[in-house]
């Protein structure tokens, strides 16, 4: 065996609990040894669990599921950065990132729009209505058309494919000073609106689902950029200066604001 | 038994989008973009007014005479001048309805504070656009006051600009203030102008250079030709 294999880390964890969303949640410390370099951050809290159980205790709530960076489901801050010190999904951080005596602050995403449910797990269903509100488009279902029925110029379908790589994870809101989550309602308007098939809805699309994320106690974007540094899918500044883009042709197009 | 406890939850209650145009968050930016260049318009041509106080009190008063008769003879005397103040006060009212406005929103965006925060990429600039703002605020109303009304000024308001000018910047802890607050203007324009050209939609990941270029280039030849008179005065150049 080499050293590499055999060297194990102890830490500090300073995690956020809270029983359900009505409770006064508080900072727990735990410590958590015999941590692999090579195992991801979540594989980390999955012992610290086994551990809290045996011990009687409750484990810690988080929430994950594909574990391999394309499903968005997990999202922690840690140390004060969405989803760590790398730019990627908790999932996909490692320990070996982290060094060994390491005190780690993990909290919540904090959002208005993002009621916690329990500990560090948060309801993001405010997304699921920015995208019921218009981040779709009316397509005619049956038999599928010709794959390039409808040419796409390629510097448009670039453009509009960075945008979908969007996972939702809400790490952009967690990160933003104003809370807003411009960045995710941008990478959905910017996708569709690339795209001929997003034609139609575009000027409606903007304006409801802008009005939606305003709703849903979302800030509004003050071009500071932070969000776009932790995105884990490296969603840039750009979409939303499309989004804004097109929510003022919109509005000069005369389209109005409507649910 | 397991200890594993599970919980389920109500999905969150829809809520109603908001509709009405004046209370989208990306309206109130754009409304606080465009009184913003308003505003940087007005202060490049008071700085280049500014700077004629290195040709004298006689040309610096003149060219103070003239903003009050442009248009003369066929507008009444002042006309083009209260024009000016008038877009101006409605761009002020506009810019600070709009900032407090979303302030408020992004308090209500983050009820519960991190226990741990930082910064990743945010600039200085960003950060103080805020509270500079509220500071540049309550300079502009003391500038007026002093400067335009001598209401404040040494030399009262039966003086002339020159006057006013000199004796104004003669006060050391009056011309340190000013010079605080041009700084935080620095920082504001700055940030202002590359978050008013990515609010209009005109940024893009080509042009992003090019418009930072661009706020740091007209922040600093404003904050350097302002900061030129009072300095000037302050050590004896100007008296």
């Amino acid at each position: 065996m080499t050293s590499t294999e055999t060297r194990t880390m102890s830490l500090t964890l300073r995690i956020w609990r809270q029983r359900d969303a009505t409770k006064k949640g508080k900072m727990v410390t735990y410590h958590v040894t015999d941590v692999s370099p090579d195992m991801s951050f979540l594989e980390m809290l999955d012992v610290l669990n086994e551990k809290l159980i045996l011990d009687g205790d409750d484990p810690v709530a988080f929430d994950h599921d594909c574990r391999e960076g394309i499903c968005g489901s997990c999202g922690l801050m840690i140390n004060g950065i969405a989803h760590g010190p790398e730019q990627a999904t908790v999932c996909q951080l490692h320990m070996r990132s982290f060094s060994d005596g390491d005190v780690l602050d993990i909290e919540p995403w904090r959002s208005g729009g993002f009621p916690v449910v329990k500990d560090l797990a948060v309801d993001r269903s405010a997304f699921d209505r920015i995208i019921s509100a218009g981040g779709f488009i009316s397509v005619p279902t049956g038999t599928a058309p010709d794959a390039h029925a409808v040419p796409v110029p390629k510097k448009d379908s670039d453009a509009a494919f960075d945008a979908a790589t969007c996972i939702g994870c809400g790490a952009c809101v967690a990160a933003c000073p104003n809370g807003s989550a411009m960045l995710f309602t941008a990478a959905k308007v910017a996708h569709l609106g690339l795209l001929p098939q997003g034609q139609p809805e575009r000027d409606a699309r903007v304006l409801k689902m802008v009005g939606q994320q305003d709703a849903e106690d979302f800030g509004g974007c003050s071009n500071i950029g932070e969000c776009s540094a932790v995105c884990p899918k490296g969603i840039s500044m750009e979409t939303i200066s499309r989004l804004n883009h097109d929510l003022l042709g919109a509005l000069r197009a005369g389209a109005v604001p409507t649910s | 038994m397991s200890p594993v406890a599970t919980v389920t939850t109500q999905p969150g209650q829809r809520k109603a989008p908001k509709t009405g145009r004046f209370n989208n968050s990306v309206v109130k930016k754009t409304v606080m973009a465009v009184s913003g260049i308003i505003m940087i318009l007005y202060l490049i041509a008071h700085m280049i007014g500014n700077l004629k106080a290195f040709q004298g009190a006689e040309k610096f008063n003149s060219y103070s005479g003239w903003i009050r008769t442009i248009g003369e003879p066929a507008l009444p005397a002042q006309t083009t001048l209260w024009i000016i103040r008038l877009v101006l006060l409605a761009a002020v009212v506009l810019h600070f309805w709009a900032a407090i406005s979303l302030w408020r929103q992004a308090r209500r965006a983050r009820p519960v504070p991190y226990a741990t925060k930082k910064r990743v990429q945010q600039s200085f600039a960003s950060r103080t656009v805020r509270w500079g703002g509220l500071i540049l605020a309550l300079f502009i109303i003391w500038h007026i006051l002093d400067l335009t009304l001598g209401a404040v000024n040494p030399e009262g308001h039966d003086s002339t600009p020159y006057e006013r000018l000199v004796a104004s910047f003669s006060n050391i802890p009056v011309t340190a203030f000013y010079v605080v607050s041009m700084l935080l203007l620095g920082l504001h324009l700055r940030h202002g102008i590359f978050a008013a050209t990515q609010t209009l939609g005109q940024t893009n990941k080509k042009r992003e250079r090019a418009v930072n270029g661009l706020a740091y280039v007209i922040a600093t030849v404003l904050t350097v030709g302002f900061l030129l008179v009072p300095l000037s005065v302050a050590f004896g150049l100007i008296d």
